[in-house]
């Protein structure tokens, strides 16, 4: 084995805990199959100077969030020539950003639900609130408000009725700055995750949030959340979630590993409403019970995915 | 299939641990405790104004005349030595104190711990100010009490609110109020006020939980008697160090009548068989110099300063219809927008602009306080003072036009 490998991990974006919690379990199980592994946290670090002086072979990209998941981070390390884990920066760019997800994915025909993209630009300078109207009629009732650029259901709310509309949008432009207002699916909510190099995708997990919302708190209290896979789902549909999910994956031009999260509805039609480049890696994260239930071990799927960045090197 | 279960014990936890679960605002402090964040969250005292040299000397003269003791286990009550000092401590606000009436503990924290599992039952009511000290729901709630808020306004808890909630039948098994400069409101409750409070609470026979742990920390304004002072028999009172030496040595005590504090001593001991005998040393040791008062003057000269630099940066920088407390001492600010504001969705972009601020919800054990938040001055300079609330004026400018524009 040549070089040191840097995890990162940490970083300034409101999921900083999560990603440290998966940096440091990456870290752990690397180590544990004899690389040198170590964390760099680029908010506390001068990663650019540690990561040209410390002969690393590749970087584990464990950030999650703005700079870590939406091509910043990945624009410095294509700069630095060091290989690393997961998409591209122009596929993060666009994956991360919802705006540029929900079009990428429609123009792809990939199922998902009808929505409506509000700036907070459009609504401030333009003056143009009164659109809100036209954002109900298109999108319909129930909807869920998302910030564009966010993850882990952060700034997330549901709206019944569109006097909550408003609010809910201003919730998610706390945290960027382009809402996205989605069709409310009910149903049955399953994670389809794929790892390289051949994307397989791994078997569904199915999510059931004890309050019933599968929100930050649902995310990352053990316990607080049921999950089962595979998911308890006819194989037809499983089928149909995996297509879908592979279908996005491709759209979106990732690589080596990356989540669907997708809610399938009483007619058994799966729709994807979020895809995730860089999915969690803490003790109550998806992808690895994703992997455990295919019979991979957190350490196999850890090194697995470094290989992959390691063969580009 | 398998049902995958992340945590292994998640069937085994007890009832009381239901309400402790991951919860986005604690993500966002993880990133507002970053250096380059103007931190107006925290009630940190500012300990930097502690003079090195006193401290030191201190902690030497313990090691060198006292280790025996300081390395020890000690009585379950604390030392008697430091119990002395801390009466005396007491003397200093006009509260006559017994110190074998006092128990020490790890902060005052431990006390509020301490007398949930002496006196909650799961389903007994608790009266609270409303708002609240956030530590104290969360000591409390773990014993599973049903709360009763008290609003406060300017002169702290309004108790006809408790007298009316007494007649409509509610039976609280204390009222917990923090009478000076409270947390999170920073209001002072008035003389007439705690007269009306001890009468209406002797009378209903329902003990007093006094938590005074800024009483010391007053810049202006005439004194007001403890609650304790008025009627010791049904007040039980928790003071602390921590704001007036340094909260590292957790060293806080208990005031009760002998059969509360017998109980509180053996619950202390089951918790933890007796506090840190190096810290009370160290602490009574501190409080024995000849220094402590004029590093205090010192202090409260500091906080009064920064209280002025954010009350004067809150009269330039927030929207007008916004309104906040004026505290005659302690740590804190408490902020009322107006009602289209949701402090708890507005801290991300807060954080992002690097200033964070604790939203007003944390202080209610139920869904309130959307449009308030708590500004706390004590660790940050005045220049950060300024500069973060500035920050905070142009994020709420922003997000008036946004509610102007949205709500047409």
């Amino acid at each position: 084995m040549s070089g040191r490998i840097a995890v990162l991990a940490g970083g300034r974006s409101p999921e900083r805990e999560v990603s440290l919690r998966s940096g440091h379990r990456i870290m752990a199980a690397l180590r544990a199959r004899g690389y040198d592994a170590f964390v760099i946290d680029p908010s506390e670090s001068l990663m650019v100077e540690t990561l040209s002086t410390a002969s690393v072979s590749a970087c584990y990209v464990a950030l999650h969030g703005k700079d870590g998941e939406d091509g910043t981070v990945q624009r410095v390390l294509e700069l630095l020539g060091i290989p690393y884990t997961g998409a591209t920066p122009f596929a993060c760019q666009v994956t991360f950003d919802k705006v540029l997800a929900k079009e990428t994915l429609a123009a792809a025909r990939v199922s998902t639900p009808p929505w409506a993209s509000v700036q907070a630009a459009a609504i401030r300078d333009l003056a143009a609130g009164a659109i809100l109207r036209q954002v109900t009629e298109r999108v319909g009732l129930p909807a869920v408000v998302k910030p564009s650029r966010a993850g882990s259901a952060m700034g997330l709310s549901f709206v019944d009725r569109e006097a909550d509309l408003p609010q809910a949008v201003m919730n998610a432009l706390s945290f960027a700055d382009a809402a996205v207002v989605e069709r409310r699916i009910r149903g049955v909510e399953v994670a389809a995750a794929m790892v390289g190099p051949e994307v397989e995708t791994l078997p569904l997990v199915e999510i059931l949030p004890k309050s019933g919302v599968f929100d930050y708190a649902a995310r990352y209290t053990a316990g607080a959340t049921e999950y089962f896979a595979p998911a308890r789902i006819p194989p037809e549909v499983a089928g149909a979630c995996h297509r879908e999910a592979r279908r996005a994956f491709e759209a979106l031009g990732l690589r080596d590993v990356s989540r669907a999260d997708i809610l399938i509805d009483a007619d058994g039609t799966p729709w994807v409403v979020d895809v995730n480049a860089s999915p969690g890696m803490t003790d109550t994260s998806l992808l690895p019970m994703a992997a455990r239930s295919a019979g991979i071990d957190f350490a196999d799927l850890c090194e697995r995915i470094l290989r992959l960045a390691l063969d580009r090197a | 299939m398998a049902e995958f279960s992340v945590d292994p014990y998640v069937q085994l936890y007890a009832r009381r641990t239901s309400g402790m679960s991951a919860s986005e605002v604690r993500a966002l402090f993880a990133v507002a405790s970053r250096p380059d964040v103007i931190s107006l969250a925290g009630g940190m005292p500012y300990v930097q104004a502690l003079p090195t040299q006193d401290v030191l000397d201190v902690v030497t003269q313990v090691l060198a005349d006292r280790s025996d003791q300081a390395l020890q286990y000690g009585d379950g009550r604390g030392m008697p030595s430091l119990r002395e000092r801390l009466a005396m401590l007491m003397h200093e606000e006009g509260t006559p104190a017994d110190p074998e009436d006092m128990i020490v503990t790890a902060g005052a924290q431990q006390a509020l711990d301490l007398v949930g599992k002496v006196l909650i039952d799961p389903g007994d009511e608790i009266a609270v100010e409303a708002p609240t000290y956030v530590g104290a729901l969360s000591a409390f709630g773990a014993y599973e009490p049903t709360f009763v808020q008290v609003e406060l306004d300017d002169d702290g808890m309004i108790v006809e609110q408790l007298e009316e909630v007494l007649l409509r039948g509610a039976r609280p098994k204390f009222v917990y109020t923090v009478p000076n400069f409270s947390n999170p409101a920073g209001v002072t409750m008035s003389r007439a006020r705690r007269e009306q409070l001890i009468a209406l609470c002797r009378e209903a026979h329902i003990p007093i939980v006094e938590d005074n742990p800024y009483g010391l920390l007053r810049f202006e304004g005439e004194e007001q008697p403890t609650l304790r002072s008025m009627d010791p028999q049904n007040v039980i009172y928790l003071g602390t160090v921590s704001k007036v030496f340094s909260p590292g040595v957790r060293v806080g005590w208990a005031m009760a009548e002998p059969g509360v504090l017998h109980r509180l001593v053996l619950a202390k001991e089951a918790a933890d068989l007796c506090g840190s005998s190096l810290s009370m040393l160290v602490t009574e040791c501190y409080l024995s110099g000849a220094n402590w008062r004029e590093n205090l003057r010192v202090l409260v000269d500091v906080y009064r300063s920064r209280r002025d630099a954010t009350i004067t940066a809150l009269e330039e920088r927030f929207p007008v219809d916004a309104i906040w407390t004026h505290p005659a001492g302690g740590f804190y600010v408490w902020v009322t927008l107006p009602p289209y504001f949701d402090s708890q969705a507005l801290l991300a972009a807060a954080v992002e602009r690097r200033v964070a601020y604790v939203p007003g919800t944390a202080f209610y054990p139920h869904t309130r306080g959307k449009d308030k938040m708590r500004l706390a001055f004590s660790y940050p300079t005045e220049h950060d003072i300024c500069e973060g609330v500035r920050r905070l004026g142009l994020l709420l400018a922003e997000e008036e036009e946004l509610y102007r524009s949205l709500s047409g």
